[in-house]
């Protein structure tokens, strides 16, 4: 008989210890009951493209559109890939979908229970939760088994703007303006030269703008986009993420194109 | 009493001839040696009210709660070892967020109890540990509307209408009967909370008390919070004048 | 001598459902000698009454550094406290590491009574002997906590542990209130006051014997490069807090003018504390 009740059964539940309470050497080992070979994730398999993100006068704006392909398959054309995180952060993600999800679980629970275990007026801000997810990204990378994905993270707390960049290896860098997957070589020269050094002027409907007009050359030049997206706005108001919207095209240049209009020869 | 001397209450693994177990009696006593713990579930919500026995002037007001939140949608206020109610909210909030892990939704008060009294329950049966000394009441809203459990010391929890643990829980029951509770709206259930808690404060006996109050309701958007401050200083005030009055 | 059959097992609640055992590790915290913490809106501070064994040793360490931003004072057994402030450093570094946050001061103070507690519950284990004071600094401004063997910790304005607290807490009481507008000097001079009611007739604070701990903006005495985090006064450094405190009103019979005893505190003038003397020369 094992006389110590705290060996007798934890609730299957990552963090449940988290802050290790129980000392015992011997305490809180989950074994683990598998057998067999073990698998570590080689490739994305349902994929997010591109996020993008600036700062603005009042704060962050995050921008994805709403396809998950399945490799060049446009599968699911309404996903969401922005995520809130408590009162003052916005996660955007590309890569693989369900890796998102899992992130967003794990990011919900840690949510909560900032909320309910002190009540005691400390909340998880974007540099903390930026942090986090650097530190899981980087350990399941050292594991050989990666979240497979590049994720943006901006918010507004204490006054202060805050945004950053974490992916599948644990990079993590901070500009004013940043970019995912194909947008970081399409959309990120156009970003800068329209927000860089106006970081503190631009109003909210020039950002907006800003963002639309390179999700817009996203669509045109990217074959895994689409042209619905959403956008996320981040103030000491808090967080809004917009309804899904829809880009305005036009493809009248096209028609001369062979292989898309009328056939010239 | 007649346990005393015997032997057969030293231990949670000893039965007495007659077949009780001191030790969980004993237990009790920690708990009606403490501050006074209710709660009132009311047609559209769950009100927790703790009479917290200060030791000392210099303790910061506000500071060291005795609710707790569980999660968003569950508080639980306790009576007894303090230490031993922070080790089973402790408890409480694993259970809960595993139940979110495992489930993608919001635990349901009554799994959670029944976890809960299924854990007490273990640390009545070995002599290596001690029971909880402390009795807890779980309030919130869940998909079936608000709810109250009591899980006492030797693991059994039941369902209330209106609860009450600790020292002054016999007048505080009385006056609980004495509600409609299924007709009261969480905001006037604040009120009655706060008057039980001021009229089972013996004053003569007692140290000083500083009244806590939390609600789960409509007007909090089903989460349990604290009752805000203008609200609070309200049913503070009249549970003071009603008490005068009472007198 | 008579003991009852309920004490000598932490697992065992008796008739009256009280722990014995808990009890009794909170008469271990008793036996340290004192130590006092104070609050106001911008600083914590801590006070400590060093014991030393005899002339050639040292004095004990009564404080000690969590983080940048917490210390702690201690009474009681300094082993149990040495477990304990290392899982507080743990914590911390856990917290800085994991989110880049300096650890919210309550839930350190919260994770070592939970640890705490469960040492109140099992069998083969024994309760911490061993009480801190601990302030902070964190985003909600300085404070003050209490943690208790029992595995409890209390927020407060003011408190004062170990040998004779009770003095320093009754002087503490009677001036409370007016703490929260003190500038750093003020605070730390009736911090002094309070841990001198801690003292024996004969003895006095002094230099060796005294630890200070603060955390929050530096004061006029402290050099202009020092930050707020926190930091403890010992030896010289002290001098300058000990010289602004005000004699004690003594109850007039007996006792000898403490003005004179203070100009020779380091000669051994008096002959050597009676055997039954538990302060200032115990070792723990």
């Amino acid at each position: 008989m094992d006389h110590f009740p705290t060996n007798w059964g934890r609730p299957k539940y990552d963090n449940f210890d988290t802050s290790a309470t129980y000392p015992l050497h011997n305490r809180g080992q989950n074994q683990s009951t598998t057998s067999g070979a073990t698998q570590h994730t080689q490739q994305p398999i349902v994929t997010g493209t591109s996020v993008l993100a600036i700062k603005f006068k009042d704060g962050i704006m995050i921008a994805a559109d709403t396809l998950a392909s399945y490799g060049s398959l446009a599968r699911f054309k309404g996903v969401q890939r922005l995520h809130p995180v408590g009162d003052y952060t916005v996660v955007g993600a590309s890569g693989d979908m369900s890796d998102f999800q899992y992130l967003q679980h794990i990011l919900d629970g840690l949510v909560i229970s900032e909320e309910t275990t002190a009540q005691d007026g400390h909340t998880l801000g974007p540099a903390e939760i930026h942090e986090y997810l650097s530190q899981v990204m980087y350990a399941r990378r050292s594991k050989m088994n990666p979240l497979w994905n590049s994720l943006l993270v901006g918010g507004v707390k204490d006054g202060q703007r805050f945004l950053a960049y974490v992916d599948l290896l644990g990079v993590t860098y901070s500009a004013s303006t940043l970019a995912t997957g194909y947008g970081a070589y399409i959309a990120q020269p156009l970003l800068r030269k329209a927000v860089e050094g106006r970081e503190n002027t631009l109003t909210e409907p020039e950002a907006r703008a800003i963002l639309e007009n390179a999700l817009r050359v996203l669509f045109y030049r990217d074959a895994r986009s689409i042209n619905q997206y959403q956008i996320a706005t981040i103030t000491a108001n808090g967080a809004e993420i917009s309804a899904s919207l829809k880009l305005e095209t036009s493809w009248g240049f096209a028609e001369g194109i062979r292989g898309y209009g009328a056939q010239t020869q | 009493m007649t346990s005393i001397g015997t032997g057969y209450d030293l231990s949670a693994s000893t039965y007495s001839p007659d077949g009780r177990i001191f030790q969980v009696e004993y237990a009790n006593k920690a708990v009606d040696n403490s501050g006074t713990a209710i709660g009132l579930r009311v047609k559209d919500g769950v009100v927790l009210a703790v009479e917290k026995l200060v030791h000392s002037k210099l303790l910061v007001p506000g500071a060291n709660r005795r609710i707790q939140t569980i999660d968003r949608h569950i508080g639980l206020a306790s009576s007894g070892l303090l230490a031993d109610g922070r080790h089973l909210s402790n408890r409480a909030r694993d259970e809960a967020a595993s139940y979110r892990d495992n489930y993608n939704e919001p635990a349901p008060l009554k799994a959670l109890a029944d976890r809960l009294g299924l854990y007490v329950q273990v640390y009545t049966l070995y002599s290596s540990v001690r029971p909880f000394g402390c009795s807890t009441i779980l309030g919130g809203i869940d998909k079936d509307g608000p709810s109250i459990y009591v899980i006492e010391p030797s693991g059994v929890f039941y369902g209330y209408n209106g609860a009450a643990v600790g020292k002054g829980r016999q007048l505080a029951k009385t006056e609980l009967e004495k509600l409609k509770l299924s007709e009261l709206t969480t905001r006037e259930a604040v009120f009655e909370a706060a008057r039980i808690i001021h009229l089972v404060h013996d004053d003569a006996k007692e140290k000083e008390f500083e009244l806590e109050l939390s609600w789960i309701g409509d007007e909090t958007n089903g989460r349990h919070v604290p009752v805000p401050q203008d609200l609070f200083e309200e049913a503070d005030r009249k549970a003071k004048e009603a008490l005068e009055n009472f007198e | 001598m008579f003991r009852n059959t309920y004490d000598s097992d932490n697992t065992v609640f008796s008739p009256q459902g009280r722990l014995h055992q808990v009890e009794y590790a909170l008469e271990a915290v008793k036996q340290g000698s004192a130590a006092v913490g104070l609050r106001s809106k911008t600083h914590a501070i801590l006070l400590a009454l060093k014991r030393s064994s005899g002339e050639l040793a040292s004095y004990q360490q009564k404080m000690f550094r969590i983080d940048d931003h917490v210390g702690i004072a201690i009474a009681g057994l300094t082993s149990d406290a040495r477990v304990l402030s290392n899982f507080m450093r743990q914590q911390a570094m856990g917290s800085k590491m994991v989110f880049n946050r300096p650890v919210p001061v309550n839930r350190l103070v919260s994770a070592i009574a939970d640890k705490a507690q469960v040492n109140t519950q099992e069998y083969g284990r024994r309760p911490y002997g061993v009480g801190f004071l601990v302030v902070g600094l964190d985003h909600t401004g300085p404070h003050l906590y209490e943690f208790s063997p029992s595995g409890t910790s209390f927020e407060y304005f003011a408190v004062s542990i170990g040998a004779r607290s009770q003095s320093a807490k009754t002087y503490l009481e009677k001036h409370f209130e007016s703490f929260a507008d003190c500038d750093l000097e003020d605070l730390i001079r009736h911090g002094l006051h309070a841990l001198r009611e801690t003292l024996q007739q004969d003895k006095e604070l002094t230099i060796n014997n005294t630890a200070i701990g603060i955390v929050g903006p530096a004061g006029v005495h402290e050099g202009t490069g020092t930050s707020v985090d926190f930091r403890i006064l010992e030896g010289p450094p002290i001098e300058v807090y000990l010289q602004t405190m005000q004699l004690k009103e003594v109850p007039p019979p007996t006792a000898p003018t403490p003005a004179a005893a203070s100009a020779s505190a380091s000669a051994p003038a008096a002959p050597p504390p009676a055997a039954g003397d538990e302060d200032v020369q115990m070792s723990e």
